[in-house]
C-alpha cells in the first residue's frame, strides 16, 4: 500500500502510523446525553467492509496529520487531503 | 460411528471402507429455537453445550461458507491461560481445562498438546510485570513458573543469548499451555454437535435479520428464511456487519492479522515461546513447520491479507530472537480478521434489541477460548444470564467504564 501525502507525495506504507476512524468532531461536554455522545465518540465505530476514513500521521515524513479515505477491503487508496484541511466536511 | 482403538483395527483390516461422514451436512428447516450464525470453532461450540449441557437440541448453525474456513483456520493455534485481570483469567483458566477434557468429551482427536507457553522478558520492567502476572494467576489457581536466563537458556540453547540488544533475562513459563490442531477442534465439534441433533447448513448466508413488533425473531438466508426464538451471533471479524443488520454500532474494528508457516525441519522448538523486545510468537507442528506470527498490520481491513513491512518486521523479530532461522524458507503466509475491541478483550452478552445475541470482540486471543466460548455463549442463551466467568465480557462495560484492558492501551484497537 502506498499514500499520496499531499507534502510529500507517494510514499511507502512503512513510512506512516494509523491511528484510526476519523469520526466525527469531537462532542459537546455540557448538556443533556454528554455520556452517551461521548460513548458514541470514544468507543463505537461503523467498521464498514468498504470506504473508510481515518487518521494517519506521516511519521517518518513530513509529520502531517492525514484524513486517508480507503477501501477496506481492497486497501486501495481513495483519497488523502490534510486532516486539518478535511475537517467537518 | 464411536471412534475407538477397535474402530480403527476393524477399518484398517476392510480396507477403510467403512468410514461415514463425521457430521451431517443439513439443508435448513423453517424454524428452530436457537440459530447460531457462524460456523467457526465458536459457533460449532456453542451449538454443541446446548444440545449436550442445555438440553437445547433445536439448534442450526448457519454458515455461509463452508465451516472452520474463517478465523478457526486462520490461527497459530495457541492455547493458554496466562491471563492477568480478573475478569479475563478465571474464564481462559476454564478453557484451558475445558481443552484438557476435550478429546475425551468429544470423542475426537484435537491434538491438544501441553507443551508449554514460555514468555520472555528482556528488561526489569518487563520482568515486574511478568512476576505480576505470574501471582495474579497462582492466585487463580493457574500454574505459573518464573525462570531465570540460565533455566531459559537449558531449556532453548538456541536463543540469541550473546549478542542480543534486549538480552533474555528470563521468561514467565505456563507449562499447561500449549497448542492444539485447529481444524481438528472444528472438525470435532461440528460432529459432536451434528450427533446430537444440531443441523450444521454450509453455503448458507445471513443477509438480514428479520424484526418483528421490535424483537428478532429469525435470519433471511441465501437459502429463504429461518426463524429463531433466539438468534446467536458468532461472526468475529465480521460482527460489525452483522450487527448493522439490526442498525448497531459495536466496540469494535477489523483488522488483519498475518500469521506464518515455514518449511518443515526436524523437532526444534519443544514449546511455545514468545519474543518480549518485539511482537513475535512462535510454535512448531507436529509436521515440522515453524508457525509464527506478530502484530497487527494496523489499520481497518477486510481484505483476509496483509501488507509486506509487516511480514519484514515479523521475520527481523523472528531472526532477533533465533538467528538461527535465517536460512528457513517461508512455505505460507496468511491473513485473517480480527474483531478487535476497544479494550482488548471479548463481548458475550445480549444485544439491545430482543432475541438477539452477541459474542465478539475476540481480538486475536479466539482461538485459545473457543471450548469455553462456546460453553458460556450456550449458558447465556440457554439461562438468560451470563456464566459465572463470564460475567466481565458484557457490552455495556464501555458505558460504564468496568473496561477490561490487559494491556493498558485505551480505545486504540490497532495497538491492543
Amino acid at each position: 500500500m502506498r499514500i499520496a501525502c499531499p507534502f510529500c507525495g507517494e510514499r511507502d506504507l512503512s513510512e506512516f502510523t494509523c491511528l484510526g476512524d476519523a469520526g466525527g468532531p469531537r462532542p459537546a461536554p455540557e448538556g443533556e446525553g454528554a455520556v452517551a455522545r461521548f460513548l458514541e465518540a470514544v468507543y463505537l465505530r461503523d467498521n464498514p467492509a468498504g470506504v473508510h476514513r481515518e487518521l494517519w500521521y506521516h511519521a517518518s515524513g513530513c509529520g502531517s496529520w492525514l484524513r486517508v479515505t480507503r477501501d477496506t477491503r481492497t486497501h486501495e487508496v481513495l483519497a488523502v487531503r490534510f486532516a486539518r484541511e478535511a475537517r467537518g466536511t | 460411528m464411536r471412534y475407538s482403538l477397535w474402530t480403527l483395527l476393524r477399518e484398517a483390516c476392510s480396507g477403510h471402507r467403512g468410514w461415514k461422514p463425521a457430521w451431517r451436512d443439513a439443508s435448513p428447516k423453517s424454524a428452530y429455537e436457537v440459530i447460531v450464525i457462524g460456523g467457526g470453532g465458536h459457533g460449532l461450540a456453542t451449538a454443541y453445550y446446548l444440545a449436550k449441557v442445555y438440553g437445547v437440541r433445536e439448534v442450526a448453525v448457519l454458515e455461509k461458507g463452508g465451516i472452520g474456513l474463517g478465523n478457526a483456520g486462520r490461527n497459530t493455534t495457541i492455547i493458554r491461560s496466562n491471563y492477568l485481570l480478573p475478569g479475563n483469567n478465571p474464564f481462559y483458566e476454564f478453557s484451558m481445562r475445558l481443552w484438557e477434557g476435550l478429546e475425551r468429551d468429544l470423542n475426537y482427536n484435537a491434538m491438544v498438546s501441553q507443551r508449554g507457553v514460555l514468555n520472555l522478558f528482556h528488561s526489569d520492567a518487563q520482568r515486574d510485570a511478568y512476576v505480576r502476572r505470574g501471582n495474579a494467576m497462582r492466585l487463580h489457581g493457574v500454574d505459573a513458573e518464573l525462570l531465570d536466563r540460565e533455566a531459559v537458556r537449558r531449556m532453548l540453547p538456541f536463543l540469541e543469548f550473546e549478542t542480543a540488544r534486549f538480552p533474555i533475562q528470563g521468561g514467565l513459563l505456563q507449562c499447561r499451555g500449549g497448542t492444539a490442531r485447529h481444524d481438528a477442534v472444528v472438525w470435532g465439534y461440528a460432529r459432536a454437535a451434528s450427533g446430537l441433533g444440531v443441523d450444521i447448513v454450509q453455503n448458507c448466508e445471513v443477509t438480514d435479520l428479520v424484526r418483528e413488533g421490535g424483537r428478532i425473531v429469525g435470519v433471511n438466508t441465501s437459502r429463504g428464511e429461518i426463524r429463531a426464538r433466539k438468534v446467536a451471533v458468532a461472526v468475529a471479524g465480521h460482527s460489525s456487519r452483522v450487527a448493522a443488520m439490526a442498525g448497531l454500532r459495536l466496540p469494535i474494528e477489523t483488522h488483519v492479522l498475518q500469521a506464518f508457516v515455514s518449511e518443515a525441519v526436524k523437532p526444534l522448538i519443544p514449546c511455545v515461546v514468545t519474543f518480549g523486545a518485539g511482537h513475535f510468537y512462535v510454535s512448531q507442528s507436529d509436521k515440522g513447520g515453524l508457525v509464527f506470527g506478530g502484530d497487527l498490520d494496523g489499520y481497518n481491513s477486510y481484505a483476509q491479507r496483509g501488507n509486506l513491512p509487516m511480514v519484514e518486521e515479523v521475520c527481523a523479530s523472528g531472526m532477533a530472537l533465533m538467528p538461527m532461522i535465517g536460512r528457513l524458507r517461508l512455505l505460507r503466509s496468511w491473513g485473517g480478521m480480527m474483531d478487535m475491541s476497544m479494550d482488548g478483550s471479548p463481548i458475550i452478552d445480549r444485544a439491545p434489541l430482543e432475541g438477539l445475541y452477541l459474542n465478539a470482540g475476540w481480538c486475536y486471543g479466539g482461538f485459545k477460548a473457543t471450548p469455553a466460548s462456546g460453553y458460556c455463549f450456550a449458558h447465556l442463551l440457554a439461562r438468560e444470564e451470563s456464566h459465572e466467568v463470564a460475567r466481565a465480557f458484557r457490552l455495556d462495560r464501555f458505558a460504564t467504564g468496568h473496561l477490561l484492558d490487559e494491556k493498558g492501551q485505551g480505545p486504540h484497537p490497532n495497538l491492543h
